[in-house]
């Protein structure tokens, strides 16, 4: 039964949109679903996120949330079977720190090295890898970043597990290899997870439209 | 170590300063080490090796990093008195937007405002002035972002009073006379203790660090 009011403005492709579906459906909330044309924002979405203009948006008893990392931590404490976030403060702050840094280091770095075109895409690819180094030693004797079940770290890092590759296939370029055993391993884990695997994009799909959207920024610059 | 709660931290940083207030808050003692950013301390590169950067808060021997989550961090361990988050989970996620708001608009538009000069100098005040605006919109009538008492998303934002007049200077213009219901609510702010303690002198941070970097990279 849909819980009372839940509503989620998102995009198929959208690695963010994708997060808040995974914790809903590892929370059990039923929700309904909107897809936005981002080429053509709905008067809704503007409405709702007039200053970011964005998916994801989540809609609760009429009560607008939106960012993804704020909207994972706003699902956790209003529905709180299956616990995303760790209990103790420590490794709460520990959580946060590793979800910040994926999204804000490790996720524009690997762009800009994969699209290339920058004056020092070497100088960018190495520090994609220091990047990656770094997450390694975060994983090492886990299962997942949350210890035994994913958790919020897990969630953000759908952009390592599987956004990773399919840029990674759409520009016929490799950054993320076996050169990171822990990572690819994890990643294994990630994408055949029962839960996870129903909120990813389909692979072929997504691959083609970011080969159209890389061939497309290459032309215009 | 000797104290149980170490601040690594550097006087002029926003970052930094919202730390101190929060400590202030929660009544926390604890020992202050001012970094020198120029000559990073190897506690600092021990605590934060992937950033390197301060605030740095190290409690009974444990780093956390990144302002706004040791400020969480500190809401969650001292959490009997001043509670910066409130406790209903919508309310905490606007809180939580606002803060990433200012983190990712106010620091990189200031930033851009007293390091460059002409048109790029120009587009960043006025896109720093419409950041403020939005945000006095949405303090509205209240007394504090946090309602009635300094919250989480007070102790994100005054710091950069601090630095007011520092844009002011470099920008040529007033934060007054854009943003009104700013200005005083930084100056009921600073009528609390842990505020006007933590908080450094406006001038000082104009004179002393502003300007002569401006004139080093040759924009005056």
């Amino acid at each position: 039964m849909a819980e009372e009011g839940v509503k989620l403005y998102g995009f198929w492709l959208s690695p963010f949109s994708r997060r808040v579906e995974l914790a809903l459906k590892i929370k059990g909330v039923e929700y309904e679903y909107i897809e936005e044309d981002l080429q053509n924002k709905s008067p809704e979405l503007l409405q709702y996120n007039p200053i970011h203009k964005k998916v994801p948006v989540l809609i609760h008893n009429g009560k607008v949330i939106v960012e993804s990392q704020v909207i994972l931590e706003y699902i956790d404490e209003t529905w709180k079977e299956n616990p995303i976030m760790p209990q103790d403060p420590y490794e709460r702050a520990i959580a946060r720190f590793w979800a910040k840094f994926i999204d804000e280091k490790f996720f524009p770095s690997f762009r800009k090295a994969i699209l290339g075109g920058e004056t020092e895409v070497e100088k960018v690819i190495e520090e994609t890898k220091e990047n990656l180094k770094i997450l390694e030693k975060v994983l090492e004797g886990k299962n997942f970043f949350g210890g035994e079940r994913i958790g919020f770290v897990d969630i953000v890092a759908n952009t390592i597990a599987y956004w990773v590759f399919l840029f990674q296939e759409a520009a016929e370029k490799e950054i993320l290899t076996e050169e990171f055993p822990i990572l690819c391993n994890w990643k294994d884990k990630y994408i055949n997870h029962n839960i996870i695997k129903e909120t990813l994009p389909p692979k072929d799909k997504s691959v083609s439209f970011f080969r159209a959207r890389f061939a497309q920024s290459k032309a215009s610059s | 170590m000797t104290k149980v709660v170490v601040l690594l931290d550097f006087w002029l940083s926003p970052f930094g300063m919202r730390v101190r207030v929060a400590l202030a808050e929660k009544g926390v003692e604890y020992e202050y080490r001012e970094e020198d950013l120029g000559n990073k301390s190897q506690l600092l590169l021990q605590m934060n090796p992937v950033h390197k950067k301060i605030p740095v808060l190290i409690h009974n021997g444990k780093p956390i990093c990144e302002s706004l989550v040791i400020v969480q961090y500190i809401d969650e361990t001292w959490k009997n008195k001043a509670p910066l988050l409130p406790s209903d989970p919508y309310q905490r996620a606007e809180a939580r937007f606002w803060g990433d708001y200012i983190d990712k608009q106010i620091y990189s538009c200031g930033r851009r405002l007293w390091t460059t000069k002409g048109e790029e100098q120009e587009a960043a005040k006025k896109e720093l002035i419409e950041c403020f605006k939005v945000l006095e919109e949405h303090l509205g009538d209240r007394t504090y972002f946090g309602g009635d008492n300094l919250g989480f998303v007070d102790v994100a934002l005054i710091p950069f009073y601090s630095w007011f007049y520092a844009f002011e200077t470099c920008g040529n213009f007033k934060m007054e006379e854009w943003c009104p219901k700013i200005v005083s609510w930084a100056k009921t702010c600073m009528q609390r203790e842990s505020v006007s303690k933590s908080l450094v002198d406006p001038l000082k941070v104009c004179h002393d660090f502003v300007l002569p970097r401006r004139k080093t990279l040759g924009l005056d």
